[in-house]
């Protein structure tokens, strides 16, 4: 049975990550694993103290101060964590599945992706997490290393859940674009939805030939997809497109370049994800 | 994926905690200045030198050590050994000695030799702490002589500033505002008491770069070398420990390789900007983890504001009485020293504080830590040799009918309990054959395989046949290539080891 890996902060965004895991868990007859890190952040400290002295048995005193305070955060980060979790569930049988897992785990988003990553067949992130009220432009920090550390496809989910009827493949001709045109073909996630396929950036007689080839591979998969060619910027010619065409659903390759690259020009991954009003889902 | 992995660790290690890194920071540098002057005066040199040394030294350590939030800097460890260097040879050797001690640091890094690190016990770490403190603080005992009461009232009023204050703010260090009441009341009062002006040069501008200057010849290195390998070995000591206590206050991993060959690294550097070489240090990490520093950038910050004060308050660091600095540096003795081992003696085993006290007595006497952690490492094993031959035995049934006797051998067989092993026969008894059932036991080594020769060699020229049974592989190999009982031939050397 394909599972679908649902990350939840408890954060505003974490309603729209259970409907739109709940939409994805109807369309594949998935089970549904929430997954809530405790990410006790230590590099970050509870305790302050700038007397700069050390006293008799300095070291012994602070281990036990530190701890103290660290347990306690720690039991209060569990019972929220078990709060959030009992929302999930609610939220989620309410949407009417059964098949539902849920639990918590210390570390970072990064190590439960690693560690659970491998037997789901679609993660669910929101696009920014507990920080989001403190820095709304600012893509949730985990978002991208996420993404990248990722195998299977990303569905990054925006503040509220629209039915989904119409799509956008932003399609470079690129491996992971690839991926994204058969993932289209062979599951059943994205069957029956409104289908448009976009090229981009420098159009030439090259793109416009695998722009016909992947709408083909659509049509024999029996998914008439809307071809469009505009050139341009790839971030504003893919976002004005998501308007005007009306779609629910943005689908693309992720980090087709290097990190390099993208150090000096930026990610077309990180910015459509950022300013995308719309769920990405996203392919490496 | 790895790459990328890094790339976001890297930010975390520096900038994950930036606030209060930056004010953890500039609490260890106002506790470093006290202490890189008082360890200069320790090992003999100017007071720019220790200061120049811990700002090289924080800042290397703070790009490429292996434990993020760890202060290292010019440590008293390290001051203790280059005494004698200093004395007989003067400051440029001493320099030199430096860069060839992170040159040795960095090599221990490549061969990865902080995994020995595990050979230390704790008890050697807890002896080594204790010694360390003890080292510091009868280093302080000088600063007293010929110096008459207004010494000893000054310290005793420093000292309490530096535990009273705490109990009613923990804004502000109460080792700095000490170091200010007290450097005010001298300034004041007029009395002649002796400041950090009188014991030599602070420093007026930023390090520069320059070779040490002496000759590079084997001569000089026949000098520095046995100084530089005990400070090599000193400084990683007390760094991957310290860098081990960090581990454990903040609860997050270290490198102990990669804290090796930074310290070398930052070691260089120190020697070619002038500096002493330094290593990382306890009570300044723990002050740092305690003010909130996490981050390398607590490290960073204390090394770069170290410098700025000490060169633009240099005026007024001039007129600290040693008085202030006595008082901070007993603050750090007591710190650093682990009370505990005193209610310990009754909860440990004897020999875990046998090997505490030797490490302890060891450095106390021959002011050399690295001489002390040998001497507790070698008792550690010795203890452990001792106590793993206790789990040794020999039982033995005889068959119903009496012809047959199965002598069953549990434990691990090495040279300790080779001797016991050969003795737990009876070859006067006369039975037709002999079974020698070694499944529980593990052979260790030539002196384990030679017992074992002997015993079955001594029952075949009793008429009696025997029989092994039971050996695992690894036994198996050492017998296949040591024994000589399992060779044709093997009654004729029957020898007597």
């Amino acid at each position: 049975m394909p599972i679908i890996l649902a990350c939840t902060d408890g954060s505003s965004y974490a309603p729209s990550v259970y409907d739109h895991s709940a939409w994805a868990a109807r369309r594949l007859g998935a089970r549904v694993h929430v997954l809530h890190l405790l990410d006790a952040h230590r590099e970050s400290p509870a305790l302050m103290d700038y007397t700069g002295t050390i006293g008799l048995n300095a070291q012994a005193n602070l281990m036990q101060e530190l701890v103290e305070t660290e347990q306690a955060l720690g039991r209060a980060a569990q019972s929220k964590g078990r709060i959030v979790l009992t929302a999930a569930r609610q939220r989620l049988e309410t949407a009417g599945l059964t098949d539902i897992v849920a639990d918590q785990k210390h570390g970072s988003l990064l190590e439960g992706i690693a560690e659970f990553e491998g037997e789901a067949d679609l993660v669910v992130l929101g696009k920014r997490g507990e920080a989001a009220a403190v820095d709304p432009h600012h893509l949730g920090g985990n978002l991208e290393r996420v993404i990248r550390s990722c195998h299977h496809p990303v569905l990054v989910t925006p503040l509220t859940f629209e039915p989904i009827e119409r799509m956008l493949i932003a399609f470079d001709g690129g491996p992971s674009a690839r991926k994204a045109i058969e993932f289209a073909v062979a599951s059943p996630l994205l069957k029956g939805i409104d289908c448009h396929l976009l090229t981009t950036g420098r159009v030439d007689d090259d793109a416009r030939w695998f722009l016909g080839e992947a709408a083909e591979k659509l049509r024999v998969a029996g998914i008439d997809a809307t071809t469009h060619a505009h050139g341009g910027d790839p971030e504003s010619v893919i976002a004005e497109s998501v308007e005007t065409i009306g779609a629910q659903l943005l689908v693309m390759g992720a980090y087709g370049h290097s990190r390099i690259r993208q150090f000096i020009v930026g990610s077309t991954t990180t910015t459509m994800v950022r300013t995308c009003p719309v769920p990405v889902l996203l392919f490496r | 994926m790895k790459q990328d992995l890094n790339l976001s660790a890297l930010r975390t290690e520096w900038f994950g905690n930036v606030r209060r890194d930056l004010l953890a920071g500039l609490v260890v540098a106002l506790a470093l200045i006290p202490e890189a002057i008082a360890f200069s005066i320790i090992a003999g040199v100017d007071p720019k030198v220790g200061l120049y040394a811990s700002f090289c030294i924080a800042v290397v350590t703070a790009f490429f050590g292996g434990r993020p939030g760890m202060i290292s800097a010019a440590t008293g460890a390290m001051a203790l050994l280059m005494v004698s260097l200093v004395k007989d040879h003067g400051l440029q050797y001493l320099l030199a000695a430096t860069v060839l001690t992170g040159v040795i640091q960095i090599l221990a890094g490549l061969f990865k030799l902080g995994d020995l690190m595990r050979f230390v016990s704790r008890s050697v770490v807890i002896g080594f702490v204790n010694a360390l403190a003890i080292l510091i603080f009868m280093a302080q005992l000088p600063e007293f002589k010929g110096q008459g009461w207004p010494m000893y009232a000054m310290v005793a009023a420093g000292l309490t500033i530096i535990y009273v204050l705490p109990r009613f703010t923990r804004a502000v260090p109460s080792p700095l505002v000490c170091i200010v009441v007290l450097t005010a009341f001298a300034m004041v009062s007029g009395l002649p008491f002796r400041t950090v002006g009188d014991m030599g040069e602070l420093p007026s501008n930023l390090p520069a770069f320059f070779l040490p200057d002496v000759p590079f010849n084997w001569e000089t290195l026949r000098i520095i070398l046995p100084y530089s390998i005990p400070l090599a070995v000193v400084g990683l000591l007390e760094s991957l420990m310290t860098s081990t206590i960090v581990d454990d206050l903040t609860d997050t991993p270290s490198a102990k390789n990669r804290e090796c060959s930074g310290q070398g690294l930052a070691n260089i550097v120190a020697g070619c900007f002038g500096g002493m070489a330094g290593c990382a240090m306890i009570g300044q990490s723990v002050i740092n983890v305690k003010s909130g520093g996490r981050g390398r950038f607590s490290t960073f910050v204390a090394g770069v504001a170290l410098l700025i004060l000490i060169v633009v308050l240099g005026k007024w660091v001039k007129q600290i009485p040693m008085a202030a600095l006595v008082a901070v540096m007993i603050m750090v003795s007591i710190g650093t020293f682990n009370w505990a081992s005193f209610r310990n003696f009754a909860v440990y085993p004897a020999s875990s504080s046998i090997v505490m006290v030797a490490t302890v007595l060891v450095v106390v006497f021959t002011h050399n830590l690295a001489l002390g952690v040998g001497v507790g490492v070698l008792l550690s094993a010795l203890f452990f040799a001792h106590k793993v031959s206790r789990f040794v035995a020999v039982e033995s049934a005889l068959s119903p009918k009496g012809e047959e006797r199965t002598y069953t051998v549990r434990g691990q067989l090495f040279f300790v309990t080779a001797g016991r092993f050969g003795d737990a026969f009876d070859f006067r008894e006369v039975v037709e054959k002999v079974r020698i059932d070694v499944g529980p036991a593990h052979f260790w080594d030539l002196s384990a395989i030679n017992a074992l020769d002997r015993v079955v060699l001594k029952f075949r020229r009793e008429g009696t046949a025997v029989e092994i049974t039971g050996m695992n592989a690894a036994s198996q190999t050492l017998v296949t290539r040591l024994a000589k009982h399992d060779k044709p031939g093997a009654l004729d050397n029957l020898g007597g080891h």
